[in-house]
């Protein structure tokens, strides 16, 4: 590689730094979307690195479904104090006490889909008008034809067919009242570019991305772990196993995955060696093949 | 796990984006799912969700174009609506394709994805030739300023394998695109994207070509002169002050580098008011650095006390852009709305805000056969048109030939909010 040239990861690392200082110089009022997932814990890293030696001039938002691993709520909490940041917590939990949603009823319930009801009414009481995710192209098709700056309607609505064309690095955040924007830094990122950044970096995460015992079920060929709130089967038998989490949701979507791997370089070469995309093993995506594009155009994250 | 996965060897990989233009029966949805399915970047879930979508529709074989779909419409009329972008790596590179729809309606996917490619694979029929459509291809592609060009000549399975369909495609090629891109890397691949030939691995059917696979040829070719390094360019983005104890009276501009090398002691001039100064250190999170180059992300600290904000930009000493407030353009129309002449839009160039007037329509050019039209033709969506525009206040610019940063503009409709124009200022 020639001198002066960077190599792939830190040209997305400087990509990724000039979308985050876009948004603060284009916004007023912009939000990090935190869900204690490995994707936002880089994007909170990225943003340390744009605004150094400020502060990050923005708060985190996590949308709490009520069913998270407490392991990743203890590790949000303790990096909001590491950082002195500021935190919002919007809770589906509430929305379904002000009947604002209706919690699912049956075997698969999930408050997968609730959240996007928190999200849109959180981001409008705190007036946001930019919510930066760390969605990634690679994850799923419908987030392929994501833009950087993605636009939202008055109803935080995205319209796939009809987005604005965005070149170069010119991004065009001018919105009308009400409207906001989806801001995805780590767009051009793959699975893998995120785990060798987090090993580079040296980032740390919540513990359930490494090797534990669980408790878990079996279903539709995916691992799901057991909890007050998940309704087993008949034919569902509890069992103990090592696993891992390879992504981060709520206890209700997130497949695990059989695994020992205890180190980010373990962890590497369980990816390098996989034949499943990352998200095959999200319960949420397995709903229909358009799954993920139904729940962006109303507003997900 | 036969082979241990290295992570050193991740940090040397180098980044090529590249944007793909052909039209709608050339096989470039087969292309893109023949190289992802040969540099083994299918998983085996989407490989089951295509096998059983193939099945359903009755194809015999798998078919390698439904990796690429992409939304619900896009699914049930069997086309590409928007670009998409799929990633893909080898052990020496990380690919990002621009995946664009080949319809004519859509040149304005084609600019988005062009926009920010190093190379552009333009796909061409071996059956038909060279048509209409690959002259809209390569006029983007050229317009756009794409370094390197890779042109397929694909279902050669078709036509026998034939050496010399290939080089009469190849030389019809050359003789119009020696007019569009004058010192352009021009290279030629005989393909079949539909059986594997010469895509990933290399054709047993063609042993008369010996010039490296579309995969090899991504993987080699030079990227390293794709920025300027010549000339310092340094928009600002954003005033980072933290005004905390530690760092009390820490003033730094942020910014991408845009051109040239920017050390600590460089002079330098600010713009717009022309101020001298020295850069006293580069910072970023990680420290300080002896040098920053484009496209690094960095932090620049000045010797001086002076103003600067969003949309100045410091650059060489005497090295300076084009300071001025009216210029020439080429302008992709993207929107359903025709271009107003005379008309006031809101206008981005780099970090910069200002709005402007399109005061004439000089041409417009008709991208399908390359035809000028006379004055006073309406610029219409996927129109490419040569205007002269005056803005509000001076833009700090360079031709868009020498620098694809500072060389750039986005035209914003002030009712809609939408971006309505890409423009290449002459």
């Amino acid at each position: 590689m020639n001198h002066y040239q960077l190599n792939h990861l830190k040209e997305l690392e400087a990509e990724a730094i000039y979308v985050l200082r876009e948004v603060a110089a284009q916004f007023e009022r912009p939000v990090l979307l935190f869900s204690g997932g490995k994707d936002s814990i880089v994007l909170v890293h990225l943003s340390r690195k744009a605004f150094h030696p400020a502060r990050i001039p923005f708060p985190l938002l996590h949308i709490d479904t009520g069913h998270n691993f407490q392991e990743t709520l203890d590790f949000r909490d303790q990096l909001v104090a590491r950082l002195n940041a500021r935190l919002i917590v919007g809770s589906v939990q509430e929305s379904i006490d002000t009947g604002r949603v209706t919690e699912e009823q049956g075997i698969n319930a999930s408050r997968n889909v609730l959240q996007t009801v928190t999200l849109l009414d959180t981001i409008e009481k705190y007036k946001f008008d930019a919510a930066i995710g760390g969605a990634r192209r690679d994850e799923e098709k419908a987030r392929a034809k994501e833009r950087f700056f993605s636009h939202r309607d008055q109803f935080g609505q995205w319209d796939p067919k009809n987005q604005r064309p965005e070149l170069w690095y010119l991004f065009n955040g001018k919105k009308r009242m009400g409207e906001h924007f989806r801001v995805f830094p780590i767009s051009n990122w793959t699975e893998m570019d995120v785990w060798q950044y987090i090993l580079a970096e040296n980032i740390d995460l919540p513990s359930i991305y490494f090797t534990h015992e669980r408790e878990v079920f079996y279903r539709d060929g995916v691992w799901l772990a057991t909890a007050p709130f998940m309704q087993m089967k008949p034919n569902e038998q509890p069992e103990q196993r090592r696993i891992r989490c390879r992504t981060v949701g709520d206890i209700s979507c997130t497949g695990l995955t059989l695994s020992t791997a205890d180190t980010v370089e373990d962890i590497i070469q369980e990816i390098a060696a996989t034949r499943v995309t990352e998200r095959g093993g999200r319960y949420d995506d397995k709903r229909s093949e358009a799954a993920m594009e139904d729940r962006k155009k109303e507003g997900y994250f | 796990m036969d082979q241990k996965f290295s992570s050193q060897a991740y940090l040397n990989m180098e980044l090529l984006r590249f944007t793909t233009a052909g039209s709608v029966d050339d096989g470039k949805s087969t292309l893109i799912g023949r190289l992802l399915y040969d540099s083994k970047s299918i998983f085996e879930d989407q490989l089951d969700a295509v096998k059983r979508a193939s099945l359903l529709k009755g194809a015999e074989h798998l078919n390698l174009a439904l990796f690429t779909d992409g939304l619900r419409a896009e699914r049930e009329q069997g086309i590409t609506i928007d670009v998409a972008y799929r990633y893909f790596a080898t052990p020496h590179r990380k690919f990002i394709i621009a995946d664009t729809p080949g319809h004519i309606q859509y040149t304005r996917n084609m600019v988005t994805g062009a926009s920010t490619a190093n190379a552009a694979i333009i796909l061409i029929d071996a059956r038909n030739g060279v048509i209409e459509q690959t002259h809209r291809h390569a006029t983007i592609a050229s317009l756009l300023g794409i370094p390197h060009i890779i042109v397929c000549i694909n279902k050669m399975d078709l036509m026998d394998y034939r050496q010399e369909v290939f080089l009469d495609i190849s030389e019809n090629f050359r003789d119009f695109a020696g007019r569009i891109f004058p010192d352009k890397d021009i290279r030629f691949i005989p393909i079949s994207a539909l059986r594997g030939d010469n895509v990933v691995k290399p054709s047993v059917n063609m042993p008369w070509y010996n010039q490296g696979t579309l995969l090899h040829v991504l993987e080699i070719l030079p990227v390293d002169q794709d920025h300027d390094l010549k000339h310092q360019r340094f928009p600002i983005q954003y005033v980072i002050r933290p005004e905390s104890d530690q760092y009390h009276d820490y003033r730094g501009y942020a910014g991408r580098v845009a051109g040239g090398f920017f050390k600590p002691g460089d002079p330098v001039t600010i713009l717009p008011s022309m101020i001298r100064s020295k850069i006293v250190s580069v910072d970023t999170f990680d420290g300080a650095l002896e040098k920053a180059f484009p496209p690094m992300s960095v932090t620049l600290t000045l010797a001086d006390d002076v103003d600067i904000s969003r949309g100045d930009m410091i650059t060489g000493e005497y090295d300076l852009p084009t300071i001025g407030g009216e210029f020439q353009a080429m302008v992709c129309w993207m929107n359903p709305i025709p271009l107003k002449p005379g008309g006031r839009y809101a206008l981005k160039h780099t970090t910069r805000d200002v709005k402007c007037i399109v005061q004439s329509v000089d041409h417009v050019l008709n991208i399908n056969t390359l035809e000028k039209m006379p004055e006073g033709t309406p610029v219409k969506m996927n129109d490419i048109a040569s205007v002269m525009i005056r803005t509000t206040q001076p833009l700090f610019y360079d031709p868009y030939v020498k620098n694809r940063i500072t060389g750039s503009i986005i035209l914003i409709d002030e009712a809609t909010h939408e971006t309505v124009g890409a423009g290449m200022i002459l």
